[in-house]
């Protein structure tokens, strides 16, 4: 992982359809060398900040850097960078081969032994139209297209959404593995915040074009905390513990908070948050009726 | 992206492929039998009376190679329509509507690459098929044409009347505007102009039957107004005009009612001409008010004087000629000489060519600049 500058840096970024802002004055830094997963709600601005990225939309305002390039710079540009997009599109006319052969001509870095060989790893048949793959087939075609094109950064937006628990398990085995073999950095949009889980070390979490918590997964587990104890305000605990949510029962108080500093009173049970938790904890903290949106699918 | 282009057109490529070779096949067969009879005719080595030697020839072509000569005819009209829209609508259009232009052009080659060679590619085989088309057609038909120009008619035992130039039958005249978008190098730019009129709408609606839709609605337009309006003007007409004299005059004379019809017969006999308008005026140039254009020629409202069965009065048809000799009347005709026929095939064809590169700029921009999710 080489590369210092960002995967993805957007200042002031917006898209308006007609009176519409998809995404609004949107200002983030995804780092590279990391497989980042980007979550929000349905309308947080998730799918159109990955289009302006991948060039797919031009922006209305703002500007969109992708490894320090703008998405849509040339060849040497569109060759750094890997998508495959939600649906997944195929040529539904070209076989399995032709789509390889696609890949081999368009692309002057294409690894056409890798490519081989995951066709080969998913037990496709080269010579079936692409029209009949299965949504994982597909998918997984789209994947290997992206991979074997041997990019930087690889984006995938909602890559496993439509996708069965068999297919996404196998999903995201192989994009691992391709992590690991290519030293590639990964930005993935996805409501599958525990499949995320699994997947990713950087976590940015957007609401409404906001970004409302962004690092690296192991250091926002290591200082968000779960407290349960007897019943207090949240204005009595100390300055350094940012509470990100509260709930009250008749005698006992859980506090979900961010800290630096170790929890150390003696009256709360202090136990360690899932990425879900911190996940679902920062949806419900911005308020708004959106958040409810979430899906959790495990 | 050349690769791509043509596995994607492949299918396409391969049913003109096909359509022409059937064509020519039809054409190479029957234009043997077409040449003898030209031949035969003597009409490849006349010097004089040529007009008749093309009117027999014309006479014995037979009904399958009339249907042929129809028949081509309207193929050379529709085939750019049908490229228009069934390889220019649907090529990012459709693309669009897959999403498949979403693998394109995450590939490491530009969206203005793309669009241009597909573009590139998928017009040259637009032109090539209506250009081979043409090229076969205008061979094929090459022996009719010729019998037009030297004067022949299909109807020359009837015959017409010189005022309003027909040339008869199946057999007209190449600069005939609907024989004109047949013949030459024409189709050739009709062809790039109807695709890339369907990829602009493509572009522009991103619904491939809307498309299909505004490109057929468009493209004949297109070809209604330009051979009506912009044509006759491409190079300015030739003009002919020529007394219509008494000796002219026919009449079809009733002792009983005097005469019941005047036809009069101009001079104008240039064989292969476009007309573009054909009156009759006085020495002012103003058109008489009497005298109105019919299909069959120019004919009188009101009968002249002298001319009219007067009761009491008994009719001369000399006092009738006097009568009309002393109204000088003159036929005007405007007109596209035959020789115009190249000159105006180059231009027109080089009109649509530009057009179409126009359209293509506007394509490429913008893909460039519009959203494509």
């Amino acid at each position: 992982m080489t590369n210092a500058t960002a995967a993805i840096e957007a200042r002031g970024l917006g898209k308006r359809y007609g009176r519409r802002w998809a995404l609004a004055d949107c200002t983030l830094t995804i780092p590279a060398g990391h497989v980042a997963g980007l979550v929000g709600p349905n309308g947080a601005g998730k799918t159109t900040l990955i289009s302006l990225a991948t060039g797919m939309l031009i922006p209305t305002a703002g500007t969109v850097q992708v490894l320090g390039g703008a998405p849509t710079g040339g060849p040497g540009q569109l060759a750094r960078v890997g998508y495959v997009s939600q649906d997944t599109p195929v040529y539904a006319g070209l076989s399995v081969a032709d789509h390889l052969r696609l890949g081999a001509h368009l692309n002057p870095r294409w690894d056409a032994g890798l490519a081989r060989r995951r066709i080969g790893q998913l037990g496709l048949d080269s010579r079936q139209k692409a029209g009949k793959l299965s949504g994982g087939q597909r998918a997984q075609l789209a994947l290997t297209l992206a991979l074997a094109k041997r990019p930087e950064l690889l984006i995938l937006d909602e890559p496993i959404a439509s996708l069965d628990p068999v297919a996404r398990r196998e999903f995201l085995q192989m994009l691992m593995n391709a992590v690991a073999e290519q030293e590639l950095s990964v930005v993935m949009s996805s409501h599958q915040i525990a499949d995320l889980e699994r997947v990713t070390d950087y976590l940015i979490v957007l609401i409404a074009s906001r970004v409302q918590i962004t690092g690296e997964v192991d250091s926002l587990l290591a200082t968000h905390y779960l407290l349960t104890g007897p019943r207090r305000a949240a204005a009595s605990l100390p300055a350094s513990q940012q509470v990100i949510t509260e709930s009250h029962t008749g005698r006992q108080s859980t506090f979900l908070v961010r800290s630096s500093e170790p929890i150390i009173d003696p009256a709360w049970t202090v136990e360690e948050v899932s990425l879900e938790d911190l996940v679902l904890a920062y949806l419900g903290h911005a308020a708004g009726p959106q958040n409810q949106m979430l899906e959790v699918n495990q | 992206m050349i690769w791509l282009t043509w596995r994607q057109f492949r299918p396409q490529a391969i049913a003109a492929a096909g359509g022409l070779a059937a064509v020519a096949v039809v054409l190479a067969t029957t234009r043997a039998g077409l040449a003898s009879a030209y031949t035969a005719a003597g009409l490849s080595a006349c010097h004089a009376h040529c007009a008749t030697a093309a009117s027999i020839f014309l006479d014995r072509v037979g009904n399958f190679d009339k249907f042929l000569d129809f028949g081509t005819i309207i193929l050379l009209l529709l085939a750019p329509a049908l490229i228009g829209l069934f390889w220019g609508a649907p090529l990012i259009a459709r693309e669009v509507a897959d999403g498949t232009h979403r693998i394109a052009w995450n590939q490491s080659v530009t969206r203005t690459r793309w669009t241009i060679v597909k573009l590139g590619l998928v017009g040259l085989a637009a032109m090539a098929t209506a250009g081979l088309l043409s090229l076969m057609v205008t061979w094929w038909a090459s022996p009719i044409d010729a019998a037009s120009l030297a004067g022949g008619s299909a109807q020359a035992a009837t015959g017409g009347n010189g005022v309003h130039v027909t040339f008869g039958g199946f057999a007209e005249a190449r600069l005939d505007p609907v024989i004109f978008d047949g013949r030459g190098v024409a189709p050739l730019g009709y062809a790039a102009l109807a695709f890339v009129l369907g990829v602009t709408a493509g572009v522009l609606l991103r619904r491939t039957l809307s498309a299909m839709a505004v490109t057929l609605v468009a493209f004949v337009a297109i070809q209604v107004l330009v051979p009506n309006f912009l044509r006759p003007q491409l190079l300015p007409p030739a003009h002919f005009t020529a007394p219509v004299s008494a000796q002219h005059g026919q009449f079809n004379t009733n002792v009983a009612s005097g005469v019941t019809d005047i036809q009069l017969t101009g001079s104008f006999t240039k064989p292969g001409a476009w007309v573009l308008s054909d009156t009759i005026i006085t020495p002012s140039g103003a058109q008489p008010s009497d005298v109105i254009m019919t299909p069959a020629g120019p004919e009188f409202t009101t009968l002249p004087r002298d001319c009219k069965l007067t009761p009491g009065v008994r009719f001369n048809p000399l006092d009738c000629h006097q009568t009309l000799a002393a109204m000088h009347l003159r036929q005007s005709v405007t007109y596209q000489p035959a020789s115009r026929f190249w000159p105006l095939q180059w231009i027109e064809t080089g009109i649509y060519l530009m057009l179409a590169a126009g359209l293509g700029g506007v394509c490429v921009w913008q893909v460039r600049r519009r959203r494509a999710a």
